[in-house]
């Protein structure tokens, strides 16, 4: 259930956790550690809304809603948020279309908009339209003492890309299919990479890094791409910096990792939920056909399992508080003792909710 | 689902009565009635709150008691007023929902800001648009000093004088509302004693739009063994909200200022109607409950009308078709973007709107089937 948040309320919860088994640093040592560096400062993340065209003015209206929402509640919070990222897949099919309906429900947020580039955004037109909307695919900024850093992860080879499907559509609906054997791993690639070595090359190492990109910087399941080819250069890029943390998209779940130096955190969807990887099993089904229809129309609740977040980088490290609709908000905030993200409420195995084991 | 994890939490703190009064069972298609554990049902302490329950005294100028909007021949409600109304003449913005089967719900009030019957019961006595009391003490020194009230309280609960508090004025209160129970309708009798005539075609095909395309049933829910047809839990359906959308920035922020620097929720939600339809916003400042209000039981809902927390809503049949678009109703802009995730346009036909009709109407138990509460009825 997401709370109405203040600053307050967002030190606060990262104060609660010192309390709790789980240490994390008080807000009054941040302030300390920071105290005429840096502003406290938090900021919007919304991803994953796939607008998607049915046909002429009508859109999926789950998806409508889902992104309307987010941006309806972002829009509440005291004192306003320093700036909002989209975290990408604004659009279902990378149609025109769907860019400006998402661009036109994305406008009304108060605070400034940056954006980061889906594939969903992508495989039609090469990112053109989208370029039209939200400018550079990849660029930087300075906001507070920290040095942000956006990618566009999900370019696949040339081949696959300029050369394996006859029309701009047949690739973008190739692209669209999470499970899809016919996809193609994501990459940053070699001319980011060096654009990112050259940017990162004017920071001072005792900066923090906030890194955003639209697949995760790690690789974690392949099969859905759940994956970026050379994730392993990049990182070895931001190896150098003391405090680097890269957010995501694209998986629509919450994960969390530590690599090294680097924090990993995605966030949630607004449209819908991914299973984890972990759950999937390409095996036959065995589920009897349904001879009684169930006591209840369908699974109620369209909202649930997605959400979007409040990130503070108060310690220099993220903490992502995330809002999940009809669910408890929770929080993964790095841990410095441990040197790594966790979650503040269940991170202690007695604490963790089991998954649901039959149906 | 946490609605059902948060009632079995709440059971684990009562003790279940086996009868609703002393030894009667429940009636057909419902539970037996939670009752907390310190506060046991007896004749003495029911019969005295049916006196309470009744009193005009304890407001501002002796004229409304809590049976003045929650009335015994309109099926406890005070239909057919849209919002109730108070002392000196003045209208909440509330539609008085219906005592009956109360004794259910998991929190009162329609944004569940009181916890429990007993809670509940204090909070009219003291609203400025309500019973207009400036503290709880008129009511004490009436139950004090009243002959025919020491006795009662004496009988009931072994005090009198200075021992006589408002915790005995609520706890007996709360008990005569749990004797407020009634099953066995005519769905009832179809549905869990399998008589087959008891309700006609047309509601049960209702009934079949009710659990399927409906999805009605999600939130008024219906189980194997009983049916209270509420889920106890909070929902942004597009009632009154739709319509102040655009200033819920400015309407929430003023509000938990106020709130914040000591104003009473209770007073504020009753006395201002687009504070009343930030809905359990007000109770909790989630932003999940931003227009949010309780799912009514439909228990005798064809009596108990008209409909949603405001009392907007005149007819079922407007309540159908308000679900039907997909939580909108003629007048409202749009639906706002806080609405729950439940709510879709349902594509139900006119037939299938009055099927429902037809089944909503086989809910009302015989006691209340003649309640008074239609348009024209004495007010």
């Amino acid at each position: 259930m997401s709370k109405l948040i203040t600053r307050r309320s967002v030190m606060a919860a990262g104060a609660a956790g010192a309390i709790g088994t789980i240490a994390t640093l008080p807000i009054s040592m941040v302030r300390l550690a920071f105290a005429g560096e840096r502003e406290d400062f938090s900021f919007t993340y919304i991803s994953d809304s796939h607008i998607q065209q049915i046909k002429g003015a009508s859109f999926v209206r789950n998806w409508d809603q889902g992104l309307k929402r987010a941006v309806a509640e972002a829009n509440l919070i005291k004192p306003e948020s320093d700036f909002v990222m989209f975290g990408g897949d604004l659009a279902q099919l990378g149609k025109r279309e769907e860019l400006d309906h998402g661009a036109e429900i994305l406008s009304h947020l108060t605070p400034k908009l940056r954006c980061v580039l889906g594939e969903h955004d992508y495989y039609l037109d090469l990112g053109e339209y989208w370029g039209k909307l939200y400018g550079a695919h990849w660029y930087s900024f300075d906001h507070k003492g920290v040095h942000f850093v956006v990618l566009n992860s999900i370019i696949v080879n040339d081949e696959w890309t300029h050369r394996r499907w006859p029309t701009p559509e047949r690739r973008m609906a190739e692209m669209a299919g999470l499970d899809n054997p016919n996809g193609s791993p994501f990459m940053v690639g070699e001319k980011q990479r060096e654009w990112l070595r050259e940017n990162l090359s004017k920071v001072g190492h005792d900066t923090p890094i906030v890194v955003f990109s639209h697949s995760p910087l790690q690789k974690i399941y392949k099969g859905w791409n759940f994956w970026t080819d050379d994730a392993e250069e990049v990182q070895a890029l931001l190896a150098p910096f003391d405090s680097v943390n890269v957010i995501y998209g694209h998986v629509h779940q919450i994960q969390y990792n530590q690599i090294g130096n680097i924090s990993f955190n995605s966030v949630m969807a607004t449209a819908w939920p991914w299973p984890y990887p972990q759950s999937y099993a390409q095996a036959e089904s065995h589920l009897p056909v349904l001879t009684v229809p169930m006591n209840r129309g369908d699974p109620f609740f369209e909202r649930d399992a997605t959400g979007w977040q409040l990130i503070d980088v108060h310690s220099g490290r993220v903490a992502a508080h995330y809002q999940l609709w009809d669910n408890p908000a929770r929080t993964v905030a790095f841990d410095p003792k441990q040197g790594r993200p966790v979650d503040l409420a269940h991170q202690d195995p007695t604490q963790r909710r089991p998954p649901q084991s039959h149906y | 689902m946490v609605g059902k994890r948060n009632a079995a939490l709440l059971l684990s703190g009562f003790c279940l009565m086996a009868g609703t009064a002393l030894g009667r069972a429940e009636p057909l298609g419902l539970p037996p009635v939670p009752t907390p554990a310190d506060n046991p049902q007896s004749a003495e302490k029911i019969a005295l709150g049916e006196k309470l329950f009744h009193d005009k005294r304890f407001s501002g100028d002796a004229s409304v008691g809590c049976a003045t909007c929650h009335a015994d021949d309109k099926a406890f409600t005070d239909g057919p007023r849209k919002t109730s109304r108070g002392i000196g003449g003045q209208f909440g913005t509330r539609n008085a929902p219906t005592v009956v089967n109360s004794a259910y719900f998991s929190t009162l009030f329609w944004d569940g800001r009181a916890a429990s019957l007993e809670d509940q019961s204090q909070h009219p006595m003291v609203n400025p648009i309500e019973m207009g009391l400036a503290s709880h003490e008129p009511v004490l020194k009436i139950v004090r000093e009243d002959p025919a009230y020491v006795e009662a309280f004496q009988k009931a609960f072994g005090v009198a004088g200075a021992g006589v508090s408002l915790e005995h004025v609520k706890k007996a209160i709360a008990s005569y509302e749990r004797t407020l129970i009634s099953g066995d309708s005519p769905f009832d009798r179809w549905y869990f004693k399998g008589e087959t005539f008891a309700i006609g075609e047309a509601a049960k095909r209702g009934f079949e739009v009710f659990v399927g395309q409906g999805r009605c049933v999600s939130c008024h829910v219906i189980e194997q063994d009983q049916a209270l047809f509420t889920d106890n839990r909070f929902h942004n359906i597009g009632v009154g909200i739709n319509k102040i959308q655009a200033e819920v920035p400015r309407l929430a922020a003023e509000f938990l200022k106020a709130k914040a620097a000591g104003g009473s929720v209770d007073k504020s939600v009753l006395s201002d109607p687009k504070t009343s339809d930030l809905g359990r916003f007000a109770v909790t400042a989630s932003f999940d409950e931003i227009g949010a209000f309780k799912t009514s039981t439909l228990r005798n809902i064809s009596v108990t009308g008209p409909y949603m927390h405001d009392g907007s809503l005149k007819t079922l049949r407007d309540v159908v078709k308000h679900y039907n678009e997909g939580g909108k109703s003629p007048g409202d802009p749009s639906v706002n973007p806080y609405l729950s995730g439940g709510i879709r346009p349902l594509e139900l036909s006119e037939k299938q709107i009055d099927d429902l009709v037809a089944f909503m109407e086989t809910l009302t138990s015989a006691q209340y089937a003649q309640a008074d509460t239609k348009e024209g009825a004495a007010q």
